[in-house]
Formats: C-alpha cells, structure tokens, sequence
C-alpha cells in the first residue's frame, strides 16, 4: 500500500493547496459568508433532462430515503452534459477528529449523501445498480494490505471526492 | 468451477472457486474458451497495483460462448460466440454516449478509490483490482460479464476463436491510441513497446494513413512479428540510438506521433533506467516512464504524444519543458473498445488485421502459473500466454 499511500498524502497537499488558493480567490471575489459551520453542495451530473431526473419534483428514492437529513435541487448542467443533482446536509459537516473517526467508522452523515447520489444517478441512467459482491474468488488469506483494501471497497461507494 | 487467482507478488494459483451468477438484470455469464495474459497483468502480478488482494481472479482479455443471460439483455442468447471488451461501461452516461466508454461514470462500483488516486473515477474493468471495481477475471471456466449489450461483440462466422480473443483488448487499445493520437494521412509514426498492444497500434496507424511507422523494443522475436505481420519498420533499443536513429529516418524532424505501449515498468539501457528502478523500489515513485521520457524527446515539434501503457500514479523526472517548448498535444486514454471491437473484427474478417501470432504459447488453465512465469520472463519466445480453461 505504500505506493499509493503516498501518491494519495501526495494528492491530498497538492490538492489542499489548490483548494486553499481557490477559496482565497473566492473570498477575495464574493462578499463574505454569514459566520458559522456549513454543509457543502455535492453533486452528480445525470445525462438526462431536469424532468427526467425530477419528475414533478419528486427526489430520486436514495436521496428521498435520506429524509430530512438533505436538501435536494436540480439544475441544468452547462454545454449540454445533462442536469446537475444536488444534495446538501441540512447540519453542519462533522470536522476534525470527529469526521476523521466518523469515515473510518463508516458513519460519516456525507457517506449516505454521495452514496444516494451515486445510486440516484445509476438508477435514472441505468435502470439499475451496478453491483459486484458476490462475486468468485480463491482463498482469501488475511494481510494487513487485504484488510486494507477490503475496509477501503466497503466504503467506496460512499469516499471519494464527490 | 477452476480459476487462476493472484496470491500475492509474483504469485498465482490455480483453485476452486464459486461459480458466477447473474447479478444485474444486464448480466450475462460466459463460458470462457480463451484468456490471454497482458502485460498489464504483470503491475498486478508485482504488487505495483496496490488494490488487489489475495484469491482475486485474474484476466481481462478473453472470448467465449453466452451460457446464461439477464432478463435486460437484449443483444445476445445463449450460445453466442462473442469477444469481450476489458472495460466496463453502461453506454447511458454522458461518457460513452460520446464514445469515450473506458471514462464511463457507472462501471465502477468502487469510484472513491480511483477519486482519491486520479481525482475521478474512470469505468469498471475485469480483474484489475479493487480500483477498478473488484470484478472477477476471465482466468476460469466461466466469467459475469455485466452490461452485456454494451460490452460483449458477437464474432462473425471465419473469425476463429484466437483471432477474436485479441479484440478484446490489444488491438482496441492499439486502435484507441493510433485514433486518439490524430494521425494524418502521411504521418510517420513512432511506437514504444512491441508487445500485443504495440503490434496493434503500429497497425492501426497504417490502416489510419500514416506512411512510415517505426516500433522500438529489445526483444528480438517481437521484433521479427512486428515485420512479418505488421508490415512495420523496427529499431532494437540495445542496437541502436533511438532518437538519432529517428531522426535520421524523419529528416532530422522526428515522429509527427509517438505512441508509448509500455507503462509503469519499462525497460532501457540507459542508467535512467537503474536510477528509475531504484526510484520504484523505493517507492519514491509508483511508475518507471522511461520509454515515455524517451518519446518526448523523440517527437517533432508540434507533434503529438499518446500514453497508452498503463500507469498508475507518480512518476519523476518527466520533461515537461520539452512538451511545453516544443509545443506538444499529449493524450491518454484506456482502451474505448466499444467503439472499435465491430470494426476491427470486420477487418480480422477482411484479412486487413492479423492476430492470431501474438498467442505464441496456448495452454490449458491448469498451467496458468507457468504461463504468467513465462510471459513475465520472456522464456521461449513468449509474446502472449493464452490459456484454454475448457481443457
């Protein structure tokens, strides 16, 4: 694993840096925000039109399974790439240890959300979810590194950078 | 049924597994007739692609016969002959509705991990770690292949069994670059690597129009099927100085287009090549490019550049300068293979593709672990292990 570990610490400052850049460049351009934690918009784009994905306003069932822990909106996607879904935590994003604890636990509130749009999205495109467990396989001898990828696909559909 | 699995670094074996079973509606199971090793195998088989983990099922090259099929399915029945594209795509999202199937949002059931690595996910692919979607290989007697309309091709009546088998990874990928890469009527093109996808990509470039291609590696019986079945030029790197061979061929200009066929784990004689492989042990980077390196130096200003070997992560000491000041295009891609496999088994059918020579060693399934030995090793002249699990 450590190849990867130490592409993805590589990944994580560079992008870190970057993120932190581009929020300065924001906060230099918007007026400020209201002072307080926030949740951001995460968002799948669907090849299908508002309507389709939306119909009569009514939320894809992973989101609406979600209850009232989102809020859901639709909006175009530019240059023709379909519609835009968009969840948000109606809470504050956990932070810090909290959150660290939280996504390796497999308990992160944003897990839900991402998977939901993940499953939303397969679901209007697709008709189904694509599933791979279970699936053929030899002797499975325990590792540290099989622990590791095997913790790290549990949560898959729920990491990421959505 | 019996499959060939991945233990652990250079390890495989060949044990008894669960049998698959239709798990979407868009399944289909095959019977697989042949499976080939590929040299990208061979990042799984050494541990460079962390995301395995041990009794995954290898394979993503193969061909076989339509056993069972899910009620979605629309385009096959059972006893179809049909040759399987590697990648793993829906053919609904935004990606493959613009013929990039490889990028496909709903392949991969496991997208966080190729987020965190690449910054998105890419599609599913057969047998190439749990990054790519944990799917099992084609190393057995059967294998799921999930949406099936979108990604299994019928095989015409005279194609043989060997020759479709390559169209399901080698030559689209092949193609995939040669197309990608903008090669004009005239070209000359310049190939990295002379293994299946390099032969492949070396053909495509003449069926697309360029005039001269040139195919760089070491190995002397590649070497000899790139002329006798690709028609191309060669140059043995251990011989011969490759940029100043290049450019005494191109007037001084260089390849209009470089095509590197190799990836993470390259060769060269150079002491680049110690310091990369250090580097790689290390782990200080994931990837060697040294053949990569090479056809940046290689390529004629304003030409274009396509990285088809497979990388994983990070590589070091990449001349970025040289593709910036020589006013390079640079372009990558796995294999699009959905939007070639039709085409390229019509031209197997029409003669204009050869094939069947890359299986230089065709074996039951149960000498799998030797197969990987000698492909890995080069021994005997091995261009491509394929294996016959119905044996």
């Amino acid at each position: 694993m450590s190849t990867r570990t130490a592409g993805g610490v590589a990944l994580v400052v560079g992008g870190g840096v970057v993120l932190a850049v581009r929020r300065l460049q924001r906060r230099a351009a918007e007026p400020p925000r209201s002072p307080g934690p926030r949740s951001r918009w995460r968002a799948v784009t669907v090849d299908r039109s508002p309507e389709e994905v939306m119909p009569d306003q009514q939320v894809p069932a992973p989101l609406a399974a979600l209850g009232d822990l989102v809020e859901v909106e639709v909006r175009p996607a530019p240059g023709d790439k379909g519609t835009e879904l968009r969840a948000r935590l109606r809470v504050p994003e956990p932070t810090g240890m909290a959150s660290a604890a939280g996504r390796v636990a497999g308990n992160d509130p944003r897990q839900r959300v991402r998977a939901a749009l993940r499953e939303a999205k397969q679901l209007i495109e697709v008709g189904e979810v694509l599933r791979v467990d279970p699936t053929p396989h030899g002797r499975r001898t325990p590792t540290p590194t099989g622990a590791l990828v095997e913790r790290a696909t549990d949560l898959a559909p729920g990491e990421g950078l959505l | 049924m019996k499959a060939l699995t991945w233990r652990g670094v250079n390890e495989t074996a060949v044990e008894t597994v669960d049998d698959p079973t239709i798990l979407n509606d868009r399944d289909v199971i095959l019977e697989v007739r042949l499976t080939t090793t590929c040299g990208s195998d061979l990042h799984l088989l050494g541990g460079y692609i962390p995301a395995m983990r041990a009794g995954d099922v290898l394979g993503h090259e193969f061909m076989g016969e339509v056993v069972e099929v899910g009620r979605a399915v629309r385009n096959h029945r059972v006893g179809d002959r049909v040759v399987v594209c590697s990648f793993i795509a829906c053919g609904q999202c935004w990606y493959c509705k613009r013929e990039l199937w490889s990028l496909c949002d709903n392949g991969n059931p496991n997208p966080a991990l190729t987020e965190g690595l690449w910054g998105s996910s890419i599609g599913g692919c057969f047998a190439y770690s749990h990054a790519l979607g944990g799917f099992a290989g084609s190393h057995a007697e059967y294998v799921r292949v999930p949406y099936a309309d979108q990604g299994a091709f019928t095989v015409p009546d005279g194609v043989s069994d060997t020759a479709a088998l390559f169209a399901s990874d080698a030559a689209p990928t092949g193609w995939t670059g040669a197309d990608l890469a903008g090669i004009a009527p005239g070209d000359t093109v310049a190939v990295w690597g002379a293994g299946g996808v390099g032969q492949m990509a070396a053909r495509a470039a003449m069926l697309l129009g360029a005039e001269q291609v040139v195919v760089i590696d070491r190995l002397p019986e590649r070497l000899a099927q790139v002329r006798r079945h690709i028609g191309a030029e060669i140059i043995d790197y251990t011989s011969d100085d490759v940029i100043a061979e290049l450019k005494e061929r191109t007037g001084g200009r260089g390849p209009d287009v470089c095509i590197e066929a190799v990836g993470m784990e390259a060769h060269s004689t150079g002491p680049a090549y110690l310091y990369d492989q250090l580097k790689q042990q290390l782990r200080l980077q994931s990837d060697r490019p040294t053949a990569l390196r090479e056809a940046v130096y290689a390529c004629r200003k304003g030409g274009s550049l396509f990285s088809l070997g497979v990388f994983g992560g990070l590589v070091d000491k990449f001349p970025f300068g040289a593709i910036m000041n020589k006013g390079m295009t640079v372009r990558g891609a796995q294999q699009h293979g959905h939007r070639y496999i039709p085409m390229i088994l019509d031209r197997i059918a029409a003669g204009e593709i050869s094939t069947e020579h890359l299986a230089t060693h065709v074996m039951p399934l149960d000498q799998g672990p030797e197969g990987y030995r000698m492909f890995k090793n080069k021994e005997d002249g091995c261009v491509r292990a394929v294996f016959q699990p119905g044996r």
